[in-house]
């Protein structure tokens, strides 16, 4: 589904990704650890289309199309989705309205006829339980307002109602509690198919307790030093970081 | 004199006799004085401070002239465009600056609430105006001032008794119909609302046609103690019209004032907002929002004096620029040496969205007294990347992301309003201004 090749990026003249390869299959679940500044997040945005990174080298193939010659809402109408780490706040829009925005212009790209109220309204009532959704953080504007807890729900929300077939999800799991946290990873668990991938990028082990994922990547400074599968995390857990430099 | 100057002097000697309240001589003399005004000082240049970026140029060129009677071809469902969708309210209508009785309907009003044009409430309350009339707003301010207080050729009066809550908002609607040439209306709003009242007005501003005229009002509000007053303004006025107005505002002890003001209309707008906060406790809420484009010019001046303690002000606009459009914005805030404990908010957000459209924002804080909470913002730019990404990154396509962005921003004023229906109005008029926005007309709230 998704080829990364010896990618490399830049970020103003400055390498962050420095020769990246990952193959991830249909169905496949795919953690990425490392230390903070190794270029998690980069490699989020460059998958999803963020400006301001620069492609020096390799490429990137999704679904057999070059991903990096498609825009952020091409890529998005193709089955990309990306949890924020940080969702962005948007006063005077409406949660709802938005999200009703995203389903059709989604569905007008694949040819589908688009929802009407009646129509979006069941499909938001389904979706809802996932993440057990409250009512009144559809009626705000988009995020505005949320708690930490709340703003991740309602990306994952979104991710249940756009049904991605490659969702990445950035640091899901920062800065919330436990309670939190599990209603997300359940949220995550239960859109877990065959048809979709998913790549979970993390800095703490915690989160592969509650989503396991099949394979563990380890980013150091721009590349991915270490794969093997969820035990890698826990030794990971166990020795700390550092423990990679030195083996590395 | 210059030459329009002369002009008004000669328009005021011909209609002197048929101005309203030309039987009382305590108006009289007011009028003269300010008509001396007017002739001494002329209109407002460049040179004064609080018009530097405002040239007033295309009105002095014409020689505008007062309507003198109501325009005949206006009948009431031409009036029914204007009236606001499932909002219910006491209905006063301006044709050409004329009252129109016919099109008008004040409903059941309820014990305690007057609500008169200009011309009865100088016959039947000519006491009442005498105190009030021109004691809040300065006619010597500047010559639009002076224009009006010599002219007021109509207008509206409404009272609130002490204790008097009315229900239903008063809706003053003020429409232009382009049926003569280069007409001006010189609008008096008076109102009164006794201590505890309680009220929502709304002054709307319409045009029939894209025609020529000079709209200058002057609206004074009275609050007393514990008075609660909500003012809304919407001002759509034709492209090519001229707009001055003035909202001065007195408050007693513990009233809040709120006022909603949106200026989407005009070739020239001018809005002076001014609130005195004369006694402790009291609250100004000050909302606006404007959207200009093509060769418009919209310009808001507020101020608000924080004359004693505990008094707290929150002032909120935002403007959207396109085209070759320039706005000004001026936020004064003056925090009086006695007036400890004062909350002075204000913020003014701004888009540009393209490369020749202009603002020129400053806030103006100027605290004398040292136990005071004050925060202001301006900002000038384009819309937030991040916001972009996050709406593309879910499917939205860049004009589209664009749109509903430029709506928010604007929707995050609108949302202030109590009034559904104006709100509901107000989304509409944004969705079919912003380029890109008719898709999302699904999204006006129901």
């Amino acid at each position: 589904m998704l080829e990364i090749k010896d990618l490399h990026v830049s970020v103003d003249g400055n390498e962050i990704l420095k020769g990246i390869n990952l193959s991830v299959g249909t169905g496949e679940v795919h953690a990425i650890m490392g230390p903070n500044g190794s270029g998690k997040s980069t490699l989020s945005y460059i998958l999803s289309g963020k400006d301001g990174y620069d492609v020096t080298a390799g490429s990137v193939t999704y679904e057999g199309k070059d991903l990096l010659e498609m825009e952020t809402d091409e890529r998005a109408c193709e089955g990309i989705f990306l949890a924020f780490q940080y969702p962005v706040e948007i006063p005077g829009v409406n949660n709802t309205y938005f999200l009703k925005a995203a389903v059709n212009a989604k569905r007008k790209y694949q040819g589908l006829e688009e929802l009407d109220a009646m129509g979006f309204m069941k499909l938001m009532k389904e979706k809802m339980p996932i993440v057990e959704m409250k009512q009144d953080l559809l009626t705000r504007s988009v995020n505005v307002g949320f708690s930490g807890g709340e703003k991740k729900r309602n990306e994952i929300f979104q991710m249940a109602v756009l049904e991605p077939k490659l969702a990445l999800l950035d640091e899901t799991d920062s800065g919330l509690d436990i309670d939190a946290l599990r209603i997300v990873a359940n949220g995550v668990n239960s859109l877990r198919n065959e048809e979709r991938s998913m790549v979970v990028v993390t800095h703490y082990q915690r989160l592969l307790d509650y989503i396991e994922p099949d394979f563990v990547h380890v980013l150091s400074d721009g590349k991915i030093i270490k794969s093997g599968d969820k035990s890698l995390a826990l030794e990971l857990e166990d020795k700390g970081y550092s423990w990679l430099d030195k083996s590395a | 004199m210059s030459e329009v100057i002369e002009h008004y002097v000669s328009e005021h000697a011909s209609l002197k006799d048929v101005l309203p309240g030309n039987d009382l001589s305590w108006l009289n003399e007011s009028r003269d004085a300010a008509l001396q005004q007017l002739s001494t000082q002329g209109f407002p240049t460049l040179r004064a401070e609080d018009w530097k970026y405002t040239s007033i140029r295309p009105i002095e060129k014409r020689q505008f002239k007062l309507a003198q009677e109501v325009g005949h071809s206006v009948d009431a469902t031409s009036i029914n465009g204007y009236l606001y969708k499932d909002l219910d309210c006491h209905l006063m209508v301006f044709v050409d600056g004329r009252f129109s009785a016919p099109l008008s309907n004040l409903g059941d009003l309820a014990r305690g609430i007057t609500i008169k044009d200009l011309s009865t409430a100088l016959r039947e309350d000519s006491d009442v105006l005498k105190t009030h009339l021109c004691s809040a707003a300065d006619m010597t301010r500047n010559g639009f001032a002076a224009m009006n207080a010599a002219f007021m050729s109509d207008g509206a009066f409404i009272e609130l008794d002490k204790n008097c809550v009315v229900d239903l908002p008063i809706h003053l609607m003020f429409l232009s119909t382009g049926q003569h040439e280069e007409l001006t209306s010189q609008s008096r709003i008076l109102i009164l609302a006794g201590d505890n009242s309680q009220a929502k007005i709304i002054e709307s501003y319409h045009a029939q046609q894209d025609s020529v005229y000079f709209n200058n009002i002057t609206t004074e509000v009275k609050l007393g103690r514990n008075a609660n007053l909500e003012h809304y303004k919407v001002q759509e006025e034709s492209k090519k019209a001229f707009h001055v107005a003035t909202l001065q505002v007195d408050q007693q002890r513990d009233s809040t004032f709120t006022s909603h003001s949106v200026s989407l209309g005009a070739q020239l707008a001018r809005n002076d907002i001014n609130s005195w906060m004369g006694d402790e406790g009291a609250t100004c809420n000050l909302y606006g929002l404007y959207v200009a484009d093509g060769r418009q010019h919209t310009d808001f001046h507020t101020r608000i004096d924080h004359a004693k303690p505990h008094c707290s002000s929150n002032e909120y606009y935002k403007g959207i620029l396109d085209g070759h459009s320039r706005a000004v914005f001026n936020g004064q805030v003056h925090v009086h040496p006695d007036a400890q404990k004062s909350d002075a908010q204000q913020a003014n957000n701004n888009l540009l969205l393209s490369k020749d459209a202009e603002i020129d924002t400053k806030p103006q804080l100027e605290i004398y007294a040292d136990d005071v909470t004050a925060a202001h913002g301006a900002t000038v730019g384009q819309l937030d990347e991040n916001m972009m990404f996050y709406l593309r990154s879910r499917g939205i396509d860049y004009n589209s992301a664009h749109a509903l962005l430029v709506y928010g921003f604007a929707h995050s004023v609108i949302e202030k309003m109590s009034l559904a229906p104006l709100r509901k109005h107000l989304e509409s008029a944004l969705v079919s201004r912003i380029p890109n926005a008719g898709q999302f007309s699904d999204m006006v709230e129901d």
